[in-house]
């Protein structure tokens, strides 16, 4: 695994919607560099025809009828809205000029 | 007090709910201010339910297992009307429109919330202090960290602020901080409790449990919070046994691993050894037969898990975009600087770290290298508990390398304060359920703990271990004094 740059993590940090300053892109390349060579020790261990674990605890898929029922939280969850108009949540614009 | 001699007293008349909730809420006026393991006290919630309690013990009513034991609940556990911050500037002034299973279950059994404790941030953190609104201090030596992610629910119970609280175990979350301020923390079986309405850190190892002043008080809370939840699918559809049925059972012919790789650690604390293999002794001498076993796999928990948990926690923390609730940045001229803005504003330092280590191990090209690899590792670490589990009933290490350590010794290093849950991790990678209780005191009289890990479901039998070595070497009686601790 190669080292990480700073144009890596600033490239991750927009993948991570989040719009990180220059010193901290720098923090972070550091800090990165230093985790992620630490999790690279994994690479030396032979997991040959190991299948990987998803849920440490087996569980199966639970299905249940689609039944219509009443959600009474609707106006609750509608007033946590940083910005709300009517029913909907208000947001600035999507498209770009 | 014992839950148990609560009841009791409860029932004879001799204290009122309204007398037990008082004197929590005065011991949180005196010693918070220093403290500082709640968020939020709900003082008059508190009084109006313990009221109720005693309303209906003249009433002659029947009154469930936990009614007036006064609770203090991690601020990641949604609680209906009450703020629930997960310690973040993102939902700072997030207030839930529903209950989480395992509170509602609290209150149906009784219990009476006293407030919401004090965590690193969105839970991710070993020491209290990446919460957004100030660390907590560890009740025995306030320079001291008391461990983390739910640093305020264990000193919270240390202190006497509460009779019991309700933590998060994703890495360690429970155990560690319990092991640093001296009370006993239960991490369950993966899926034995609901995980509805706990905010998501990551959700293949998350799982509540309680924090408790004895074993058999942390059996009647695991009582009360297990069992199946249709609203969570990874929530085991199980009985429940009766956990308190099996706390006396001697341990004659119970055979105890001592689990080779953590007694060989680099970094382990020689007190904490001696005072582990010490309490490993005094369960020999109450008839059970040790056992070395080995986990060749035990020391690569710690890099599977930074790269399982920050994925996980990547994808579940997306959902914070500013727009449906939580914080938004003002001022933002379209939809994507809003979202980027907001998470960039909203979440602290530690938080922003893992979601870039999760979302560049995901990331294409990168997601066999890290993300598969660390599955198969994770599968290969519950391979080594399997078979080890063949020829031990319980296996039994230290909880935390150290003692509780100073406050800002890892402030400047993310990768050392990992390093800290080395003990704790591989029974979350593996979902087996795990205790950690007092055990000793270091020559600072700081508490040492012990972790006891037992198979998938046999909560029953952890408990019966701890209940039987807590009686036997009864480490309380001769406790240090501590800054906080009554």
């Amino acid at each position: 695994m190669s080292k990480i740059t700073a144009d890596d993590v600033r490239k991750v940090a927009q993948l991570a919607r989040l719009s990180l300053p220059d010193d901290q892109i720098e923090t972070f390349t550091g800090q990165l560099e230093k985790i992620l060579t630490y999790v690279a020790h994994l690479e030396q261990v032979d997991t040959e025809n190991v299948p990987p674990t998803t849920r440490a605890v087996e569980v199966v898929n639970v299905t249940r009828e689609d039944e219509v029922t009443a959600t009474p939280v609707r106006e609750d969850l509608l007033d946590l809205a940083p910005q709300r108009e009517g029913d909907f949540f208000r947001v600035p614009k999507i498209l770009a000029d | 007090m014992a839950i148990a001699e609560w009841r009791q007293q409860l029932k004879l008349g001799e204290v009122s709910a309204r007398e037990l909730t008082d004197q929590h809420l005065e011991r949180i006026a005196a010693v918070d201010p220093k403290l500082h393991a709640y968020l939020d006290v709900t003082a008059d919630r508190a009084r109006a339910d313990a009221d109720r309690i005693d309303a209906a013990r003249t009433k002659g009513d029947d009154l469930p297992p936990l009614a007036g034991a006064p609770l203090a609940i991690k601020d990641n556990l949604c609680t209906k009307g009450i703020r629930t911050s997960c310690s973040s500037r993102m939902l700072e002034n997030f207030v839930p429109p529903y209950e989480s299973t395992v509170t509602e279950r609290l209150w149906q059994a009784g219990a009476v919330l006293l407030g919401k404790t004090n965590l690193d941030e969105f839970a991710m953190g070993s020491s209290t202090e990446t919460s957004a609104f100030g660390a907590t201090s560890n009740p025995w030596d306030l320079s001291r960290v008391p461990g983390g992610s739910s640093g305020g629910s264990a000193a919270a119970v240390a202190a006497g602020e509460c009779i019991a609280a309700l933590g998060s175990d994703t890495g360690g979350s429970i155990r560690q901080p319990a092991s640093f301020c001296g009370v006993v923390g239960l991490k369950p079986t993966y899926g034995r409790v609901s995980r509805w309405g706990l905010v998501a850190f990551a959700s293949s190892l998350d799982q509540v449990g309680p924090f408790t002043t004895s074993v058999a008080d942390a059996a009647e809370i695991l009582q009360v919070i297990a069992g199946h939840d249709p609203r969570d699918s990874t929530c085991l559809n199980a009985p429940v046994p009766d956990y308190c049925a099996s706390l006396d059972t001697p341990l004659d012919g119970l055979r105890v691993g001592l689990i080779r790789e953590c007694f060989d650690q680099e970094g382990l604390d020689p007190q904490v050894k001696a005072s582990v293999l010490a309490a490993a002794n005094q369960l020999e001498s109450l008839g059970a037969e040790l056992v070395e076993v080995s986990c060749p796999r035990f020391n690569d928990g710690i890099a599977t898990y930074y790269v399982i948990a920050p994925s996980e926690a990547s994808a579940n923390l997306a959902r914070y975009d500013g727009v449906k609730y939580g914080y938004r940045a003002e001022g933002a001229e379209s939809l994507a600087t809003m979202t980027a803005g907001s998470r960039a504003e909203g979440f602290g330092s530690e938080v922003q770290r893992r979601i870039l280590i999760g979302t560049y191990a995901l990331s294409a090209g990168y997601v066999d290298a890290y993300y598969k690899k660390a599955q198969q590792v994770r599968t290969l670490i519950r391979r080594d508990f399997d078979s080890g589990f063949k020829s031990v009933d319980v296996m039994l290490t230290p909880t935390s390398p150290t003692t509780a350590f100073e406050a800002g010794t890892h402030a400047d290093d993310p990768l050392a304060m990992y390093l800290a849950d080395l003990l704790t991790i591989p029974a979350n990678l593996a979902g087996l359920p795990a205790i950690s209780l007092p055990c000793g005191f270091d020559d600072a009289g700081l508490p040492i703990g012990v972790q006891l890990i037992t198979n998938v479901l046999e909560e029953s039998r952890l408990l019966q271990v701890a209940n039987q070595y807590e009686l036997a070497a009864n480490v309380m009686a001769s406790k240090p004094s501590g800054s906080l601790i009554p």
